[in-house]
């Protein structure tokens, strides 16, 4: 019988299928791979820094001064980061969750369309533009406003971060806001609520587990962000506390100072290193913020 | 109940006041970027080399270098990224390995730009010894969009119906067969929006090139994929902060090329969604 | 008729994880005639009709017990090919599924997939499947449309051509007129009965008048209590079924006392 061969399994089809679900395989764990090749480089690149450079020293030293006496402190690094990061947050999340709450709920639709494509244009503005603007004029008003003698501050920074941290936080937390049913909502209102206190007392609270997640990935944004902090905060490792003075960040000092090492000695290592706990701080807010985002859908 | 409807005003009015500030904001930095940059524009400035020490003449090997970067990156991301949305969306079964890529993307995704140039130059540049070139630096730019690329690619895979998959296999289409034939033409507008967005990002990116292709000064056009090049983003940091005195029309007129450049994807990506939809409408 | 068996169904049962939906089913089906599966919604007629092209193995998690054997080989065998199964065995589903593509390309769409044809047999592929589904009259001049501007039950006709195009044997159809209006109801169920003459065709319904209607041989399946798996009740000729019932449950399915 013809038709009982045929419907048999040919060899060569088994082993085509075969071949197409492993290389869709490997195509599909690549996000993986990378992940783990990336950790992997940082980890061996900077073996050779963690294993001659007294980790201690590394940690609590004061004072970053590659070139000069190889000191590889991390504090000052660690506090510029902080610094810049901590303003921009305190800027960006207000005016983040004001402009979410503002267009995900009370604006007139037609407002909404009109608002939110160019607010969606500042995502993609590069952060090289954003650091040149910044430059050309937060930087002079920053030093006209307090009669510095340089503008190049952290404050400088974090007003240009803040704005850079504002596309991520505010299409997250607004589609937080979207998600919140429309009956609770419709339930309010029949209870006599206006719709400001439907806003802030039913909408922002059942959103606010998406709204710390939209704040935590934008927090990351603003940590990791390189360029605009280069150009912008004046790149001194000395440890300041005042927004009005220049300071240097882990991205910075990177960037500034990876073409000026020789390859694979100790400062080379180093800037591997201080990599590598810029990727775990990343990590883990990133981490965190997916934690918060599952559980929104698990929720809602 | 006076007061209720005061204090709803004040916060309505308070809110679109902070959306404003936001808004007058971005369009601030566009329309000062144009007017700032607009006179700087010219044929020669786009089509001439840098001259007296980047202190005159053009940016082509800038723009030049930016656009073979581009390519290299999609030639790089965007296979890879829509076989990886593929296996997520059409082969994978809901499991434990799934969930541990789906983390993954989203960590990729956040890993900082800077991490990537290292990566690039610890391994594209060093361990693989493609030195500082094309090759290295539009690899390092792939492996940054390559979320973009998959996130998009798989919510353009979900939109396809699935009683056209079933109809396929129905037929005596192997799986293979389906998804070349049947959901990918489905799915390919999305995936190009999704993905053109994302090439636009990695155009303007700095950090990821700096240590693996940006050259600092490269006035011979590149001749492999081997060789270093100039590139827009780069470029524009090394005017404003490494040149002294560098002619503030030329920084402008940089800065507006390189926005302009981002934004032509990002429309693009948008006009070709547009079109998609407006075509499933008339049907 | 014995020799004219083209499906044997032996003790078959179906597992979603581990519930069990269907049991114990034992039916044979026979060559070039019309077999409706009819019973209450719910009661896994959609399951049952999708084990004979396998398109369950889509459904992860799922179970066959029981033996599916056609012309003689039990389809549920490791080294049978699920491909050239469905070659054999199309189907044709509840709403019309058209891909996006022109009227030709939906048609083609089958033999493109088996085999290399050249541009001329493709339009008699093309042009003969159309005309056995009694559309080519109304498409012959709009063959490069989107298959999608057609009406619904132009559609749905389009669909069985689609399955004709691949030389299928046996024509798996669930509820293939349940969204479409009376006047295309009444035209598939004209094709359906055209079809006949040359395949085998198992037809689900929910609609008693048109299992009478249109086909020759009736089975019924019924879950008689919830949590329990369905069964097949009565499996007779359509005649016998709807004017003389060998079985209570099916007298009162029939005369409408539940379902």
């Amino acid at each position: 019988m013809l038709w009982m061969e045929k419907f048999k399994k040919s060899k060569f089809r088994i082993f085509k299928t075969f071949l197409i679900s492993k290389f869709v395989f490997i195509n599909g764990i690549i996000s993986i791979v990378v992940l783990g090749l990336i950790l992997a480089f940082l980890i061996y690149n900077s073996l050779k820094f963690f294993s001659s450079y007294p980790f201690f020293d590394f940690i609590s030293g004061t004072r970053w001064s590659p070139t000069v006496n190889e000191k590889f402190g991390f504090v000052p690094l660690m506090v510029g980061s902080l610094e810049v990061a901590f303003g921009a947050i305190l800027i960006a999340v207000p005016l983040g969750i004001g402009v979410a709450i503002y267009i995900g709920e009370l604006a007139p639709r037609l407002v909404r369309e009109t608002l939110k494509p160019i607010i969606e244009v500042l995502a993609t503005i590069p952060s090289v533009v954003l650091g040149f603007i910044g430059l050309k004029t937060v930087v002079p008003f920053v030093k006209n406003i307090f009669s510095l003698s340089i503008g190049l501050t952290a404050l400088s920074g974090s007003i240009i971060l803040a704005f850079m941290s504002l596309p991520t936080i505010i299409s997250i937390s607004e589609d937080a806001i979207n998600a919140v049913p429309n009956g609770l909502r419709n339930a309010s209102l029949a209870l006599g609520a206006n719709k400001w206190e439907t806003t802030y007392k039913i909408v922002v609270p059942t959103a606010s587990s998406g709204i710390l997640a939209a704040v935590m990935l934008g927090l990351g944004r603003i940590i990791g962000e390189t360029m605009a902090v280069l150009m912008i905060t004046g790149n001194s490792p000395r440890i300041v506390f005042s927004w009005l003075q220049p300071v240097r960040t882990i991205t910075a000092t990177i960037a500034a100072e990876m073409g000026e090492t020789v390859q694979g000695g100790l400062h080379y290592s180093a800037l591997f290193g201080i990599g590598l706990v810029l990727f775990l701080v990343t990590f883990l807010t990133n981490f965190t913020a997916d934690r918060f985002v599952n559980r929104i859908r698990n929720i809602i | 109940m006076k007061r209720k409807n005061l204090i709803q005003k004040f916060w309505n009015y308070l809110l679109l006041f902070i959306t404003l500030i936001v808004v007058v904001f971005v369009l601030g930095i566009i329309i000062y970027l144009i007017v700032k940059g607009l006179p700087a524009l010219s044929w020669e400035f786009i089509t001439q080399k840098p001259e007296a020490g980047m202190r005159g003449g053009g940016i082509f090997p800038a723009i030049l270098g930016t656009l073979y970067l581009i390519i290299g990156t999609i030639i790089f991301s965007l296979p890879v990224g829509i076989f990886a949305a593929l296996y997520l969306n059409e082969y994978a079964s809901k499991n434990r390995l799934t969930r541990i890529i789906r983390l993954s993307i989203v960590n990729v995704s956040g890993v900082p730009s800077v991490v990537f140039g290292l990566f690039g130059l610890g391994f594209f540049v060093i361990l693989l010894k493609f030195g500082k070139s094309i090759l290295a630096g539009s690899l390092t730019l792939a492996l940054l969009i390559l979320p973009v690329i998959i996130t998009a690619s798989e919510e353009a895979l979900k939109t396809v119906p699935d009683s056209y998959r079933q109809a396929s296999l129905a037929l005596g289409a192997t799986k293979w067969q389906t998804v070349i034939k049947v959901i990918l033409p489905q799915a390919l507008p999305g995936i190009v929006t999704g993905s053109v967005i994302g090439i636009g990002r990695a155009a303007g990116e700095t950090a990821p090139i700096i240590f693996t292709v940006a050259a600092f000064s490269q006035p011979n056009l590149p001749n492999s994929v081997f060789s270093q090049v100039m590139a827009l983003p780069y470029h524009l940091y090394v005017l404003a902060t490494q040149v002294p005195n560098a002619p503030e029309n030329i920084q402008w007129g940089t800065a507006l090329v390189l926005l302009l450049l981002v934004l032509f994807f990002t429309i693009a990506g948008t006009v070709i969604r547009t079109r998609a939809r407006l075509r499933k409408v008339n049907l | 008729m014995s020799n004219n068996i083209k499906i044997k169904v032996k003790n078959y049962g179906f597992y979603y994880g581990k519930i069990k939906v269907l049991s114990d089913i034992t039916m044979d089906i026979e060559q070039n005639t019309i077999t409706a599966i009819i019973g209450p919604s719910g009661c896994g007629k959609s399951t049952f009709i999708r084990t004979f092209n396998r398109m369950n193995d889509l459904i992860a998690n799922s179970k066959v017990t029981g033996e599916v054997s056609v012309d003689g080989i039990n389809i549920y065998k490791n080294n049978v090919d699920v491909v050239e199964l469905r070659k054999k065995v199309g189907m044709v589903f509840q709403r019309p599924n058209p891909f996006p593509k022109t009227i030709y390309d939906n048609i083609a769409y089958g033999p493109r997939l088996h085999a290399r044809y050249s541009k001329q047999k493709l339009e008699h592929i093309v042009e003969d499947s159309l005309k056995k589904a009694a559309l080519w009259d109304e498409v012959k001049n709009k063959l490069h449309t989107n298959a999608l501007e057609l009406s619904g039950g132009q559609q749905q006709r389009l669909c069985i051509a689609r399955v004709l195009a691949v030389n299928s044997e046996i024509i798996l159809m669930d509820e293939p007129a349940s969204s479409l209006d009376p006047i295309s109801t009444q035209k598939i169920e004209d094709l359906i009965d055209e079809l006949k003459e040359n395949y085998t065709i198992i037809i689900v319904t929910h609609n008693m008048q048109q299992a009478a209607r249109i086909s020759q041989k009736t089975a019924f399946l019924l879950t008689e209590k919830i949590d329990e798996p369905a069964r097949l009740i009565e499996y007779d000729d359509t005649n016998k079924i709807f004017t003389n019932p060998g079985d209570k449950r099916t007298e009162n399915y029939i005369t409408g006392r539940f379902g």
